[in-house]
């Protein structure tokens, strides 16, 4: 049985699972109906000033017939007064006092604003804090969220308020909608933060109806942009972390968030530098009760592997995560096809010949079907092992290199070298 | 013994391929408060071991399972899944059902290969339990009371442990190699099996009640009763509990191929002797019942498996005498034919017999498939009440007339009471543990 305790950035919970700030944390009982099942904290449902919200509010994407591949939404913050919250956030805090409470907290851009809902929710028992730095929709419009999220400086100095009467954790969630992420972590940090959590949902419209050609979803036959999450976002979300993670100067915990449906999502967020995940879309979909398996596998998976705390796998690979330039350019995988697995579906000729290197040829032997990689024209692409439905009929295997690892830059300072 | 006998008791479905499973496993829509879980006298937690295959946790997937069934992989083979959780399935009203058995072998699969520890045996608490029976009841209630920390013993007549599955369920359906696995995780845990021993010869009822602090009887059923018409004892009559057991333990003859056989009766004992007889190469097989095809109490869908299998029906036939040549051995039946007349005290219609409707089939075999009887003599020597053989519980604390001594599994089925699954044997032996664990307790135990 592994520990299962992070301490992230000094906020302490019984697994690395928490529920993000979103409709899942919206109330007491819902935080409490988590806490009963497994979660191991919970980010309340961002705090400010109570909003208005619209009818129609979500909208998923469907891929192939899997329901929930990407998850988009236009829901603001809460709605409910603040006062309500913070007595909710109270009992459940009394009801859990080993469960993590973080209040995710959004107003306008004024330092006053920042110390007063700072100081209400750290007088009823919070954790730690979450500047929502993120919200793309709606609440960008009126200056908050995302909108001050992809300004740097607005970060820094929101993020300075905040510490300036904080005395739990301050987590600065940022928002994936700018060129680059790192941009806004290191002003977090400058700021201040303890960590940062990332991200939070990216701009989305979800789709068209095609007869109607309302968007989807409309509120009374107009749609707004909303904020995609969902597994589609994950490789996006763990890119994000991966590049705070081996940055310099984002040198703060990072909670990871992003299409996390599984313990296998989780690690992989945690191998990439998050020292805890939160958790969204996919309790939306199956409810509460997927945190057991989240715990049972990743349990298992640590005690399979010897490692006795989760907080060992935190940004294993980390250092595995580089530039383009640092890769070695004569290291070479190529395809080997296995047909006695293959079902001769020929997807993998076909993409290889339309799309890629053209190097996968069909023939038949003795009246049966086969297909073989011309490997001295295979370029490692992965396409076929790709498109490939088949476990175990294309493999990409390591070719030994005669020559001598070298990679792009190295090559380019070789070259000036010989300039001189 | 030919190879090709060999080869016609492999068993017949095969395993999901990964690829298989992980499509199947996501396509299950992890319903809240799912009628599967329902279903399955286990409750196993569908969803979630489906999840988990799902998710490539398989140790966690197999665990859901046999934490719920301690016989979860035979299960996975025997159960009848359209009558139980795959018949709750959501997806029947919508496309259609998950192939829950298919994916619980799958999981159970992955732990026989693997030999994970599932379950550790618990803190001695120094209560001594007797389990008679090692059969898909006793061992569940075994498994269940070694975690909590008793001491137990089963006692077990047959050479191995494992009752229907070892001895009884078609190999085609269930390989020994299945139950054996789920009897090692039992002996794991602590639990003493003592095999060829007897109650009532190795050791006596008195014996066992004398020894132990709570007596759990499992004992199943026995051999199949007579026919009561002549002819019984000749060569080639058997017993189909007896005719399938031959051929679990291995010992595959040639005598019936190419031969006729006769089945007398017609439920899922009934199909595994026609389709284990076609199996060692008999030329024809019927099975013969003396009501009609609405009222065979075998499972439908082992009615489609024996007809698949080229097993044929003769409906309103009785058997009347069994003929033999002056060597002793079968070589016909006489039969009558039969009408269904008023209907009887369980609510059937009673089949009648059509006065000079008698006929003669050629047959080189009988195998007598019209049900089982009971260990009365067993249960008596533990001064047990009961009905026809059926041992009298109180149903919701399974407790005999003497308050130590407690009964599951087919020892309590019959007279409307109870059902012969294998997974509600488990169920059985389940809830025996938990009440024995609740009664035997120290109060400073009890939170």
């Amino acid at each position: 049985m592994a520990d299962l305790r992070i301490d992230f950035a000094g906020i302490k919970s019984p697994n690395p699972y928490w529920l993000a700030s979103a409709p899942p944390t919206n109330s007491g009982y819902q935080v409490q109906r988590a806490f009963e099942a497994g979660w191991g904290g919970a980010v309340w449902k961002t705090l400010g000033e109570p909003i208005l919200n619209v009818s129609s509010r979500f909208a998923a994407v469907s891929f192939n017939g899997q329901r929930v591949a990407g998850f988009n939404n236009i829901e603001l913050i809460t709605d409910r007064p603040l006062e309500v919250n913070l007595q909710e956030i109270l009992e459940t805090k009394k009801r859990f006092p080993n469960h993590a409470i973080i209040a995710s907290l959004m107003v306008e851009p004024q330092q006053e604003k920042w110390h007063e809902i700072v100081k209400k929710v750290e007088a009823v028992g919070v954790d730690g804090l979450e500047l929502n730095f993120g919200c793309p929709h709606g609440m960008a419009e009126r200056g908050m969220g995302a909108a001050s999220g992809q300004v740097p400086d607005l970060v820094e100095k929101q993020t300075h308020w905040a510490k300036e009467v904080a005395r739990t954790p301050v987590i600065v969630k940022l928002t994936p909608n700018i060129t680059d992420i790192t941009m806004t972590a290191e002003a977090a940090v400058r700021g201040g933060a303890d960590a940062v959590s990332m991200i939070n949902t990216i701009n989305s419209l979800a789709g068209v109806d095609l007869d109607s050609w309302n968007t989807v979803p409309h509120v009374a036959g107009k749609g707004a942009h909303g904020g995609y999450c969902g597994p589609a976002v994950k490789p996006i979300a763990l890119n994000m972390v991966a590049e705070c993670a081996r940055n310099p100067f984002v040198n703060v915990p990072i909670s990871g968030i992003g299409g996390i449906s599984n313990w296998q999502d989780a690690a992989e967020f945690m191998l990439m530098g998050a020292t805890g995940v939160q958790v969204c879309t996919a309790a939306m979909h199956h409810g509460f009760s997927i945190v057991e398996d989240m715990i049972d596998g990743l349990n298992n998976y640590l005690d399979e592997k010897g490692i006795a705390s989760v907080m060992d796998l935190v940004g294993k690979s980390v250092q595995r995560y580089s530039n383009w330039g640092d890769l070695d350019l004569n290291y070479k995988v190529v395809a080997e096809i296995n047909n006695d697995v293959c079902i001769n579906c020929n997807k993998c000729h076909i993409a290889c010949e339309d799309t890629s290197h053209q190097c996968i040829d069909m023939y038949t032997e003795s009246g049966r079907p086969m297909l073989k990689v011309r490997e001295q024209d295979c370029v490692g692409c992965n396409l076929c092992s790709i498109v490939c439905p088949v476990d175990g009929a294309i493999s990409m295997v390591e070719r030994m290199s005669t020559i001598a690892p070298m990679t792009w830059n190295e090559r380019q300072s070789l070259i000036s070298s010989f300039d001189r | 013994m030919s190879s090709q006998l060999e080869r016609n008791f492999v068993e017949m479905n095969s395993r999901m391929t990964k690829n298989e499973a992980l499509e199947e496993a996501n396509r299950c829509l992890y319903c809240y408060d799912a009628p599967c879980i329902t279903a399955c006298p286990t409750s196993i937690q569908i969803p979630n071991f489906i999840k988990k295959i799902a998710s490539n946790n398989m140790k966690g997937s197999a665990m859901t399972i046999m934490e719920a069934n301690p016989v979860g992989a035979s299960c996975a083979r025997v159960c009848p899944t359209e009558e139980l959780c795959e018949g709750a399935c959501v997806l029947n009203s919508s496309t259609k059902p998950i192939k829950i058995g298919h994916l619980q072998r799958y999981a159970t699969d992955w732990a026989m290969e693997s030999d994970v520890e599932l379950f550790k045996k618990g803190l001695p608490n120094g209560q001594k339990v007797a389990i008679v029976g090692a059969g898909p009841a006793g061992l569940s209630a075994a498994r269940e009371l070694s975690r909590f920390g008793y001491s137990v013993t089963i006692f077990e007549a047959e050479a191995k442990a494992g009752g229907l599955g070892n001895y009884g369920i078609v190999s085609f359906r269930l390989p020994n190699d299945v139950v054996d696995w789920e009897v090692a995780q039992v002996v794991k845990l602590g639990v003493d099996i003592r095999t060829n021993t007897t109650v009532g010869v190795e050791i006596s009822a008195e014996e066992i009640l004398a020894q132990y602090d709570s007596v759990i009887l499992a004992v199943g059923m026995g051999a199949v009763p007579n026919l009561g018409i002549k002819g019984e004892e000749l060569a080639g009559v058997h017993d189909a509990i007896e005719f399938v057991k031959h051929t679990k333990m291995g010992a595959l003859t040639e005598d019936l191929i190419g031969k006729r056989v006769a089945v007398i009766g017609a439920g899922n004992t009934a199909i595994d002797g026609a389709t284990c007889a076609v199996r060692l190469g008999a030329e024809q097989v019927d099975i013969l019942y003396r009501r009609t095809e609405k009222e065979m109490t075998a499972y439908q869908f082992e009615y489609e498996f024996a007809k698949q299998d080229g097993v044929g029906f003769k409906w309103l036939t009785a058997p009347k005498q069994i003929i033999g040549d002056e060597a002793g051995t079968v070589v016909g039946l006489e039969c009558v034919k039969m009408k269904l007349g008023e209907a009887g005290a369980d609510g059937r219609q009673r089949p009648e017999v059509i006065k000079g409707s008698e006929f003669i089939i050629e047959v080189d075999a009988v195998i007598k498939a019209i049900g089982q009887t009971r260990f009365v003599s067993l249960i008596e020597a533990f001064g047990l009440q009961h009905t026809n053989g059926v041992v009298d519980i109180d149903e919701t604390t399974m407790q005999t007339s003497n308050d130590k001594v407690f009964a599951c599994g087919d020892v309590v089925f019959g007279n409307g009471q109870g059902e012969a699954m294998v997974v509600t044997a488990a169920q059985q032996g389940k809830d025996a543990a938990y009440i024995i664990h609740e009664r035997l307790r120290k109060p400073s135990e009890i939170a």
